[in-house]
């Protein structure tokens, strides 16, 4: 019998530290499969962030460089300008792209910066136990809102990719999940284009996962993945929100 | 008929998420009752099963726990 599915090279033969369910591992192996598929294992370089994927150096065989919390896609742009043919990724989570990485993020898309983020949004602070975040969903339970998340006190969820999908600088931004096998495919081609469009210097693109949390948001990995296609895709609505290259296809069939 | 296709559980690795039970359209793969090293019950593939090697639970495994075999 051939061997078909495995672990791919860019991943190293350790034990995450992820909780059962966790959607980071399987982000991390799309991302070291598509890096494998594209034959970049020596010219890519990663940025993990501060939060759950904080040990992603340990677990990718690519080079990383540790960014401060949220400053991912300041650092990622400096290594992407020094180093113009390298596939440079800024690895991110919501407390990290979201709340204290704003600005940096807002303003790497706007210049157009050639890296991709993945951006991993579950709704929590995962590492420090289960705060509420910036895309906390309304009504939602946490460690700082126990009665549920309420705009009066709250505010609402920030929805980043729609937020960055408007700056003329994004070439591609894309929001998936991983809760179901056809989910895991459809992300893999996402991250695919994604570090395509940053090969071809089209500009900046970044992937939204809506990644499952089972340990903060207290169920079962299986639940979670429901609550995922229940709940949270209801606020956070999937597919593409924007594609250069899309659009000037459309543009090129017209005409 | 033989199967098509055959898993390998790394028992090391899993963590009892039990997400691959829930992508095997065969239900080939089921809960574990014996402990590894960190405290998880990894899941067994059911012996004489019809795997058809989709990789369907590999694809959907966090921990890349499970590897497929296929003729």
């Amino acid at each position: 019998m051939k061997k078909i599915f495995g672990r791919p090279r860019s991943l190293k033969p350790t034990p995450t530290h992820y909780c059962p369910g966790c959607g980071h591992s399987i982000v991390h192996r799309l991302v070291a499969e598509v890096i494998d598929e594209m034959d970049m294992r020596g010219t890519s370089i990663g940025v993990p962030p501060a939060g759950c994927a904080v040990l992603a150096y340990f677990y990718f065989d690519i080079d990383m460089i540790e960014a401060p919390h949220g400053r991912g896609p300041a650092l990622a742009t400096g290594v992407k300008r020094v180093l113009p043919n390298h596939l440079v990724f800024s690895y991110q989570g919501d407390g990290d792209l979201a709340a204290i990485g704003t600005a940096e993020s807002f303003h790497a898309a706007n210049r157009g910066e050639n890296i991709t983020i993945i951006f991993i949004n579950n709704a929590v602070y995962g590492m420090t136990g289960g705060q509420m975040a910036p895309t906390t969903i309304l009504g939602q339970k946490t460690t700082t809102s126990p009665p549920g998340r309420t705009p009066l006190l709250d505010g609402y969820p920030v929805q980043m990719s729609e937020i960055l999908a408007q700056l003329r600088g994004a070439a591609y931004i894309e929001r998936c999940t991983v809760n179901s096998p056809p989910a895991v495919m459809k992300t893999k081609r996402a991250i695919r284009k994604a570090f395509q469009y940053q090969m071809d210097k089209r500009g900046f693109s970044m992937v939204e996962v809506l990644s499952p949390c089972p340990t903060n948001w207290k169920m079962s990995a299986v639940d979670a993945c429901k609550w995922i296609d229940e709940v949270m895709t209801k606020e956070f609505p999937l597919g593409v929100l924007k594609d250069i290259g899309a659009k000037e296809a459309g543009k090129e069939k017209k005409s | 008929m033989a199967p098509k296709g055959m898993i390998v559980i790394d028992r090391n690795l899993c963590k009892e998420c039990h997400l691959c039970i829930q992508a095997c359209k065969q239900g080939n793969i089921r809960p574990g009752k014996e402990f590894n090293q960190k405290g998880y019950r990894p899941v067994e593939s059911a012996e004489g099963g019809k795997c058809t090697g989709c990789a369907l639970c590999g694809i959907m495994c966090p921990e890349v726990a499970i590897e497929v075999y296929r003729d």
